[in-house]
């Protein structure tokens, strides 16, 4: 399943046009790029959290090389899923 | 961010969105999503991210307040992976 599925659900649910569903789709993406940009989670309830995490800086290795390498202290983005959709998963509803 | 908020701030950035237009797109967009994982399918949104299946094997762990070993059965598990956009804006 791509983007492209998904606006194309939107499409056939809401009577907008294939364009304007395409633009809404982009504009909840980009929203939720922006926030989660700014460090701000976003709580989707039945489905999942996106959470930004700082990750300090630690020591690693070059997996090919073997030589001992400083990683940088960086964030991440996690996801956690909701308890619902882990059980729809396992189609236990 | 909560849905409820992603949903108010997307009716104040589309004029042509009333507030029950978007609780309908963003239900479609996270229900879709679950529903593609549901069917063992690999969801990709390019920019953002992609959710597929993992499969976790059977364990045995312990209890921790009885010490009982209790068998864990085999499961999935939603796994997310950030695209790379997305991860590089979230690490600036």
């Amino acid at each position: 399943m791509t983007k492209a599925d998904l606006i194309e659900s939107v499409y056939l649910t809401t009577g907008f046009s294939k364009k304007e569903s395409a633009a809404i789709v982009e504009m909840v993406f980009d929203l939720m790029k922006e926030t989660l940009e700014n460090g701000e989670k976003i709580k989707i309830a039945g489905f999942g959290n996106f959470v930004v995490k700082e990750k300090a800086s630690r020591r690693g290795r070059n997996p090919q090389t073997g030589s001992e390498i400083e990683i940088s202290a960086r964030k991440i983005l996690t996801f956690k899923p909701s308890q619902v959709l882990k059980a729809a998963i396992n189609e236990e509803i | 961010m909560t849905k409820s908020e992603l949903i108010e701030r997307l009716t104040d950035d589309h004029e042509l969105l009333n507030k029950k237009d978007a609780e309908m797109v963003i239900n479609l967009i996270f229900g879709g999503i679950g529903d593609a994982l549901s069917q063992g399918d690999r969801v990709e949104i390019r920019g953002f991210g992609s959710f597929s299946v993992r499969e976790r094997d059977a364990r045995e762990a312990r209890n921790p307040k009885s010490g009982e070993l209790v068998k864990i059965a085999s499961r999935k598990t939603p796994f997310f992976k950030t695209g790379k956009e997305l991860r590089e804006r979230v690490d600036e």
